[in-house]
């Protein structure tokens, strides 16, 4: 039965359900009623919880609870997820599972409060040092995200990889209707630490860098085929298809039945994970389709570079352009979004790509 | 003719650790080794490992452990305990990963008392990236970044960490510094080291082991003349000893 419940403390439960059994964290808004929540509801089910000096530490307890099997879990924003970027970048080289959820806020340094999507490049581009990615999971509503908690851990340990759990920080904060899913049994991964040695390692020095790229770029090829996740509607007929995911994802699709509505051929692509990113719905779009729209919540345009990359290679015998409506922070409203789809249309805005 | 004992490899080591001759740090991880297998924990144990001429550990021992990032072990043995209390998890770090990139994550681990043991190589400089200056470094000791000698007035004091966990945090179990410059003290530190694990074990809290270890390649000394300096020089400003006894109340 749904109950109304606030984001952050339905995202914390269904992460509970979801089997963690660990949680290391320092607090920021917009994503600190996650850890409030699991400061007292880790220690109810035999988990525990640390609050920890700063996310560079947090990110590290994550490392030793994982490195022994457990489902781990840190939750942060902004310049606490920059600080976490060597502790994921790690947990990569060391093929151990992870759940990071980080509730989007704008801005560059410390940013400020509002909601956003800026953080799109960090988190799709494997954001510490070295050759990785993440799992990036970017749900629309409180429901989608606590329903993906399940699958962000049964993904990470299936490919021994960090799962980013993109929200933004009005997924934090609003409350909406969940229905929570059942307890999962917890148990510890195959190649957790005992103290025993019941799982061999080899030494750091004895690495083959070669071998292990090869192991890693099977690895990359089999997630980008078998893990694309995204929602789409009107594209195979549409002139112009936008292209958003989260709440803006949301906004758009508001847009894009009104716009029909009114007459207008126009269609979704809402990715729901990031990266990899849904070039499979891409292949889906209108052959004589006029354009791809981002709708992204930062200055810049981030989320445009994949829509475009993917629109020219999919559709390769024509040069389909990619623009991007920016809206900077919070969601647009979906009178701005079927706006500014009127002045591309009339060509009032220049392409990005 | 003297009786000649067999020499005895501990069972977690599988290999040679690639230490440079006259070092401190094969020492140390053959006494942690042999204080375990003494406790009967040699299938017990997960060793988070610093960075630094610590990891040389890493690559020769057969048994559980993690390459931490530099400085993070106190958060990743942290990690490690919380999830896995009746396991045995011990970090082994050199100053500058402990003291100097690691404090934060050192000095809130010993905060929070975790029930862990910390065993910190203090060879008073950064050994594997070239002998740099590290918080332990003593005043007026030249390195590859105080090529004068290190100026305290704008470096700051030697750090003596032991003393600072066994004065200011009234949880903790123990706190003690040994070395390794004859066989009395190497004996000494191997008792420090089981009284460590000993206090894990029975759950008693946070135990720190800090040892004045020779880095004979960086202080541009023979193998004899750094036991020496640290006999002269070291243990003047780091004295040995226990600072928190096992069952002690806080001073
Ligand atoms: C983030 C980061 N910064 C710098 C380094 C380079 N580095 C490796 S070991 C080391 C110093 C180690 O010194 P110490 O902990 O005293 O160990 P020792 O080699 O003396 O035993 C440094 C600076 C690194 N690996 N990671
Ligand atoms: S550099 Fe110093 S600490 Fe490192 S192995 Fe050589 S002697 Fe030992
Ligand atoms: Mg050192």
């Amino acid at each position: 039965m749904a109950e109304m419940m606030k984001g952050n403390e339905a995202i914390a439960e269904a992460a509970v359900r979801a089997g963690a059994r660990f949680y290391a964290g320092y607090p920021i808004t917009p994503s600190s009623e996650i850890m409030e929540y699991l400061s007292w509801r880790m220690a109810e089910v035999g988990g525990s919880f640390v609050q920890a000096e700063s996310e560079l530490a947090g990110i590290n307890m994550v490392i030793g609870a994982s490195a022994c099997g457990v489902r781990a879990l840190t939750a942060s924003s902004g310049p606490g997820i920059s600080l976490k970027q060597e502790g994921i970048s790690t947990l990569c080289d060391e093929g151990l599972p992870a759940v990071v959820i980080t509730q989007v806020r704008y801005g560059n340094g410390l940013g400020t409060l509002f909601t956003a999507q800026c953080d799109y490049n960090r988190e799709t581009r494997g954001g510490g040092q070295g050759d990785y990615r993440c799992i990036v999971l970017c749900p629309s509503s409180v429901q989608e995200f606590v329903d993906l908690m399940l699958p962000a851990y049964e993904l990470s340990e299936k490919y021994r990889i960090v799962v980013v759990m993109m929200g933004e920080g009005t997924l934090g904060q609003m409350m909406e209707p969940v229905t929570l899913p059942d307890f999962v049994e917890t148990k510890r991964t195959p190649w957790a630490l005992t103290g025993k040695y019941d799982y061999k390692k080899i030494g750091i020095f004895e690495r083959d860098s070669r071998k292990e790229a090869v192991e890693l770029r099977e690895k990359y090829a089999a997630i980008k085929e078998n893990e694309q996740r995204w929602f789409d509607e009107g594209v195979e007929d549409a002139d112009y298809v936008f292209v958003a995911y989260g709440v803006p994802g949301r906004a758009t699709l508001g847009a894009i039945r009104e716009l029909r509505a009114e007459g207008e051929k126009v269609g979704l692509i809402r990715p729901i994970t990031a990266w990899p990113f849904p070039e499979k719905a891409f292949a889906k779009i209108n052959p004589a389709c006029k354009g791809v729209i981002t709708v992204e919540e930062n200055a810049t345009g981030q989320l445009v570079d994949d829509a475009a990359l993917y629109i020219k290679k999919t559709h390769k015998d024509r040069n389909i352009p990619a623009y991007a409506l920016t809206y900077v922070y919070n969601t647009p409203p979906i009178r701005s979004i079927k706006a500014d789809y009127h002045r591309i249309k009339n060509g009032e805005v220049k392409e990005v790509y | 003719m003297a009786a000649t004992r067999e020499r005895k490899v501990p069972a977690l080591v599988d290999k040679p650790m690639d230490f440079c001759p006259g070092c401190g740090h094969g020492i140390v991880s053959r006494l942690i080794m042999e204080a375990l297998e003494e406790l009967d924990q040699l299938d017990n144990i997960i060793f988070p490992i610093g960075v630094g001429c610590s990891s040389n550990l890493g690559a020769g021992l057969e048994c559980d452990r993690l390459h931490c990032c530099h400085g993070r072990a106190g958060a990743v043995a942290t990690g490690m305990k919380r999830v896995s209390p009746d396991t045995l998890v011990v970090s082994y770090q050199g100053d500058g990963d402990a003291y100097n990139i690691g404090i934060a994550e050192t000095f809130n681990a010993a905060y929070r008392n975790e029930n862990i043991t910390v065993i910190v190589i203090n060879n008073t400089n950064f050994g594997m990236t070239g002998g740099q200056m590290s918080l332990t470094t003593m005043e007026g000791q030249k390195t590859s970044t105080s090529i004068y000698g290190r100026d305290c007035s704008v470096t700051g004091y030697p750090i003596r960490f032991p003393e600072i966990v066994a004065r200011e945090f009234p949880g903790a179990a123990y706190a003690a510094r040994g070395t390794v410059t004859n066989p009395a003290n190497i004996n000494k530190l191997k008792g420090y080291i089981k009284n460590a694990l000993q206090a894990q074990l029975n759950h008693e809290g946070y135990s720190i082991v800090e040892v004045l270890s020779p880095c004979p390649i960086n202080w541009g000394l023979t193998p004899v003349k750094a036991m020496e300096r640290i006999e002269k020089e070291l243990i003047p400003y780091y004295p040995i000893g226990e600072f928190k006894k096992r069952g002690e109340e806080q001073k």
